[in-house]
């Protein structure tokens, strides 16, 4: 127990401290290791000649202490503000120490690792699942979206009728979208032939798909065309000068000056879609969401973990690397004060 | 506009009619029921679901706008500063974070019914709008602020006479938004035990009943729509006011 109280203590003084942002940093991250170890610790202490059917969770104070140190890192990255390339390292050290950490099973014995270890097979497919949702949506949304753009880019009338209709259907609560996409393609599955055989029904991965590719289309559209009006004036009267066709202009000028911009709107789907995604395990759609809906029937705060905690993860994770390539991508580095 | 005022007419009235007669609607739901089985959600009067709903949007909703503009002006007054680029970021990753998962994340600590949905309507609401608050009061024409301070007000007339009416339409952008994401959010609720319209969704998902589905479908999807678009009436409306010329895409 003491090592990992010294350390948790330590980290909190150093983290408290105001000069130094790499100190604070660094107190945080010994903070977090103290708070690991002090559980790692304590869950097998807890259930020594506790029963078969005993379960160790972690209570408020571990969450409490979980988010306070979490801010504490936030406020000193903020503060460093890293480059992009030192991001994606650090972003990669903690997600490789986060693999060790769970791989070695040193946290095995806490309930929401045996409800893992005894839903290893349906956490993989579910893993699958979600990612396929929400990365394929997003594909899709951006094959239909991103040409779809450029035409509104073009043409001002097409711009001014189509926007307002995407963003109206963006309203539309998720669940309630779902709900409607249900009879829609249930109707499609058995009208059309050969539909049900490619797996187009009522209830299931289609309708969840389809309801996401149409949440993704606003910010894609939209994004798109922000991101090609977004070039400079004298860029663009450059690149005419220069006897550039229209498409060349595209291509060499617009599109590259606006692919932070566009980028920035494929980031924004691919965060909504990942959250969107639970709400499929609703309707039979699968996904993490299925491990949420079911822990909430039965009152299982593991099972509740367990499907929103990667879900969380999945996300922060995805919205650091977009936000990493936004910086990449764009042609002057913007600085932030 | 025209035709624009005639749809929204439209569109009310349809609401209106599934909410207080939905057994008006029975031929159209008729053909998804199952054989033998209820067309219309008669558990619950809609009109009592549909007062809950939106009862606890506007509560979070008013709610996070006042905690949510108070930090806003507090982090963007000198005496804050130090924790705006903190606020930035937990903004940033806040966001990220998906409103389902701070329902269920709820759960855990505060137990089921409307408690833990108000909760998370509340926290998940605040984002927005204080994203779009800092962007507001950070973001003010410096010759508007010079001239302000050269005709001798203080800094309180400042923020209440010119920085806060300047700020008004980016902090209703976020407010809109944020009624937005609640409205979806709470009808996700019901999976939770919270009285909302997601109730009839969800009854019709558990018995395979697809009119129910479609019922709470059409009756929450145009609360959202027509909400929506008067939250942007007004915007549009307050900004005509200010002096501004409305953008083309109001996002």
């Amino acid at each position: 127990m003491v090592p990992g109280m010294v350390a948790l203590a330590a980290g909190l003084v150093l983290g408290l401290q105001l000069a130094w942002p790499w100190l604070r940093l660094a107190g945080a991250a010994l903070g977090l290791a103290g708070l690991v170890w002090l559980v790692s610790q304590g869950a097998p202490a807890l259930l020594v000649g506790a029963g078969d059917y005993a379960r160790v969770s972690p209570g408020a104070g571990f969450w409490c202490l979980l988010v306070v140190l979490a801010l504490l890192m936030a406020d000193a990255l903020s503060n460093l503000s890293p480059g992009p390339f030192t991001r994606a390292g650090l972003l990669a050290v903690v997600l490789a120490l986060l693999a060790l950490l769970l791989q070695s099973g040193v946290l095995s014995d806490l309930s929401i690792m045996q409800e893992y270890a005894s839903r290893q097979d349906a956490f993989r497919d579910a893993t699958l699942r979600h990612l396929g949702l929400a990365f394929g949506s997003l594909a899709t949304a951006a094959a239909i979206g991103l040409p779809l753009g450029i035409v509104c880019h073009r043409r001002a009338g097409l711009r001014r009728a189509l926007l307002p209709i995407l963003s109206f259907m963006q309203t539309i609560p998720s669940l309630a979208m779902f709900g409607i996409m249900i009879p829609l393609l249930g109707w499609v599955g058995d009208a059309v032939p050969g539909a049900k055989a490619i797996g187009i029904a009522g209830i299931g991965f289609a309708p969840a798909f389809l309801a996401l590719v149409l949440y993704s289309l606003l910010p894609v559209v939209a994004n798109m065309i922000a991101g090609l009006q977004s070039t400079p004036p004298a860029a663009r009267e450059a690149a005419r000068g220069m006897g550039m066709t229209e498409w060349q202009r595209l291509i060499r000028v617009e599109l590259p000056l606006g692919l932070p911009v566009i980028l920035a709107g494929l980031r924004i789907v691919l965060v909504q879609n990942i959250g969107l995604a639970v709400i499929a395990g609703l309707i039979g759609g699968g996904g993490f969401g299925t491990f949420v809906f079911q822990g909430l029937n039965q009152t299982a705060t593991d099972l509740i973990l367990l499907g929103a905690l990667p879900t969380v993860a999945l996300a922060l994770v995805s919205a650091i690397v977009m936000d990493i390539l936004v910086e990449l991508t764009r042609p002057i580095p913007e600085h932030t004060p | 506009m025209k035709r624009g005022t005639l749809l929204r007419v439209a569109l009310g009235t349809v609401l209106l009619a599934l909410v207080l007669r939905p057994a008006w609607f029975a031929w159209v739901f008729a053909p998804f029921a199952p054989e033998g089985g209820p067309i219309i959600y008669e558990r619950a009067s809609l009109l009592s679901l549909s007062l809950s709903h939106l009862g606890l949007v506007a509560l979070a909703s008013t709610a996070a706008t006042l905690v949510a503009v108070t930090l806003a002006i507090l982090v963007t007054r000198p005496a804050g500063a130090a924790f705006l680029p903190l606020s930035r970021t937990i903004t940033n990753m806040g966001q990220t974070f998906p409103p389902v998962a701070v329902l269920a994340l709820a759960v855990p600590s505060l137990g089921f019914g409307s408690g833990p949905t108000l909760v998370a309507l509340f926290l998940y609401g605040l984002l927005p709008i204080f994203e779009n608050a800092i962007t507001g009061l950070s973001t003010l024409p410096p010759a508007t602020m010079e001239a302000a301070r050269g005709i001798g007000l203080s800094r309180r007339q400042r923020l209440v006479r010119v920085e806060l009416p300047l700020a008004l339409p980016v902090i209703l952008t976020g407010i809109r938004l944020s009624v937005v994401i609640a409205l979806g959010t709470a009808t996700i609720g019901s999976t939770v035990a919270a009285r909302t319209l997601g109730e009839v969704i969800i009854a019709g998902l558990l018995t395979n009943n697809t009119a129910y589905v479609l019922q709470g479908g059409l009756i929450v999807g145009l609360f959202a729509v027509l909400i929506y678009d008067a939250m942007v009436q007004v915007e549009a409306f307050l900004f005509r006011r200010l002096g501004g010329q409305p953008s083309e895409t109001s996002e």
